[in-house]
């Protein structure tokens, strides 16, 4: 059923009777061309893409739990392409174009608002880095603008512009960032791939990894064993546990990272904003909530909860940038698992076990990869080798020096 | 999360660096490329019980062996390095 407002004006007129579920309950078959694992964006948008760019429809996803379940359910839902490095850059800036036709291709409304990513920058030397960044975005085809603090002014006028410790003096723009809804992303992806007939399998937990002779066979369920021909893990916060059972170990560990909702108000912030001088990021859902958050808690967590220390430092940023904040009520709070690499890059490829692919490393920015992270794991399942736009998120890098250390923290993910 | 120092007592965790895994065995000097990659770069990561180093910067600076269940964050034991690892 393709959606539409011909559709919407139908359906009204039949009272609602004759839509049907967004995707079909598949219970799982023998066998599968290629199994993804993980139910979350990423793992969605590879089936999509497997089926509409490669041909390759016997697929499914297995999910642990229900699909969204994850990160990709948890997270403050920001889009940008506002990277340094040539390995990283390319990539962000074609996930920002895909998210820009991305309700066309699903024929789903995933709320994507290009509101604008804000960089503030509190010194001359932060401004020589926002500049240096902008460049480098500029030169790979993505926008970016360097804004002083009269014209940030003119946007956000409630920011404390004349702090003495941390004075706004600018800012870098990126027009075309901005948010998109997450959950429609994964129902839009669920949506898109199930119609090109992939199965997805939600309460299918993978147990293990059956490899013969170097080559991945398939999968152990708890829904039972099902074969493959090619299986990518697409598991994010639990990468190192299914990477385990087909005996790789990981330059990666499992971090929880929380995030913020305030109670409604009316508008306030119309773009994305972030704090030069702390890890703070800010933007004010449609609901009229004030969406935020800031630090991972910083160290190894499967628990999908943080810890106070990271609430009190997150609120003091807020109020620091936004003193108006001050008698805001917090909402709520969660924590998601973060798979943070040692270079706080992602990875996108083989691995030693044949058929095996790798989807990783996300930290805590993959939900704006999604589109690429999909659209170039695809590739690399299907032709065995990475596409030139993944070519740098080699898992064999901390190996080889060709780190991409878009931060300069070297291998602590607790400081990435 | 409060770690108890054994020095120092009860501490919230925010007065303490996490350094990750504790007792990876660091190569040799003359060791392989490869033994270094591993040990600088590759972790268990475990589900579960998790040995790892903090340091109370905040209290008395020693470093302590910290055995934390990643699940739950629950504290099993707490040492000081000297005896942890001697
Ligand atoms: C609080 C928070 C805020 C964030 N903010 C942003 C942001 O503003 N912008 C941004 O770009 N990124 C952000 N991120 C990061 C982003 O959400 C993640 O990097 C991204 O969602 C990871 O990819 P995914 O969607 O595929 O992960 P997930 O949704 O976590 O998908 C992985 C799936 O694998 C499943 N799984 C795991 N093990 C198994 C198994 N054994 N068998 C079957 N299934 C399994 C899990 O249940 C899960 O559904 C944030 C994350 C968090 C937690
Ligand atoms: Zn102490």
């Amino acid at each position: 059923m393709t959606y539409s407002v011909w559709r919407i004006a139908r359906e009204a007129l039949r009272g609602n009777s004759g839509w049907q579920p967004a995707w079909r309950d598949q219970a799982p078959k023998p066998r599968y061309d290629v199994i993804v694992v993980g139910g979350g964006g990423h793992g969605l948008a590879t089936a999509h893409y497997l089926a509409k760019l490669h041909g390759i429809a016997n697929v499914a996803v297995l999910e642990k739990g229900w699909i969204g379940s994850g990160n990709a359910g948890r997270n403050t839902t920001i889009i940008r392409s506002n990277y340094l490095l040539p390995g990283n850059e390319v990539f962000y800036e074609h996930s920002m174009k895909l998210w820009e036709g991305l309700e066309q291709d699903l024929n789903f409304n995933t709320m994507v608002s290009q509101r604008g990513v804000l960089n503030l920058f509190h010194s001359d030397a932060e401004r020589d880095a926002a500049a240096r960044r902008g460049n480098s975005m500029r030169l790979h085809g993505a926008d970016g603008e360097l804004l002083d603090a009269a014209q940030v002014r003119t946007m956000v006028p409630l920011l404390d512009f004349d702090n003495a410790r941390f004075p706004i003096t600018g800012g870098l723009m990126q027009r075309r960032g901005g948010t998109a809804r997450h959950d429609a992303v994964v129902w839009g992806y669920a949506r898109a791939a199930d119609r090109r007939g992939v199965d997805i399998i939600q309460n299918c937990e993978v147990t293990g990894i059956r490899v013969e002779g170097g080559r991945v066979r398939g999968v152990e369920t708890t829904r039972g064993y099902i074969g493959a021909g090619k299986v990518g893990l697409a598991c994010a916060g639990n990468t190192s546990r299914v990477a385990a059972m087909a005996g790789l170990r990981l330059p990666i560990e499992s971090h929880v990272l929380q995030a913020f909702v305030s109670e409604a108000i009316k508008p306030l912030v119309d773009t994305v904003i972030t704090f030069g001088a702390g890890h703070f990021y800010i933007s004010q859902s449609d609901k009229g909530s004030l969406v935020f958050g800031g630090d991972i808690d910083g160290y190894n967590s499967y628990a999908q909860r943080g810890s106070l220390p990271i609430v009190e430092d997150v609120a003091e940023a807020c109020v620091a940038l936004l003193p108006c904040t001050g008698r805001l009520r917090m909402l709520r709070s969660w924590g998601g698992i973060m798979d943070m690499s040692m270079d706080g890059s992602p990875i996108i490829d083989r691995t030693s076990v044949e058929g095996l692919y790798l989807n990783a490393g996300w930290c805590y920015g993959g939900f704006k990869a999604t589109p690429a992270s999909g659209w170039c794991f695809a590739h690399t399942i299907a032709h065995d080798e990475a596409h030139a736009l993944n070519a740098a998120m080699r898992l064999d890098r901390f190996a080889t020096g060709a780190l991409i250390d878009e931060k300069g923290a070297g291998a602590q993910p607790n400081l990435h | 999360m409060r770690i108890p120092c054994p020095h120092c007592g009860e501490r919230g965790n925010d007065e303490f660096l996490y350094r990750g895994a504790a007792g990876l065995p660091r190569p040799p000097a003359d060791a392989t490329e490869a033994q270094w990659h591993d040990y600088v770069y590759l972790r268990d990561n475990p589900y579960g019980s998790h040995r790892e180093l903090w340091q109370h910067v905040h209290g008395c600076r020693r470093w302590l062996v910290v055995t934390r269940d990643t699940r739950t964050h629950v504290i099993a034991a707490v040492t000081d390095v000297s005896m942890a690892l001697s």
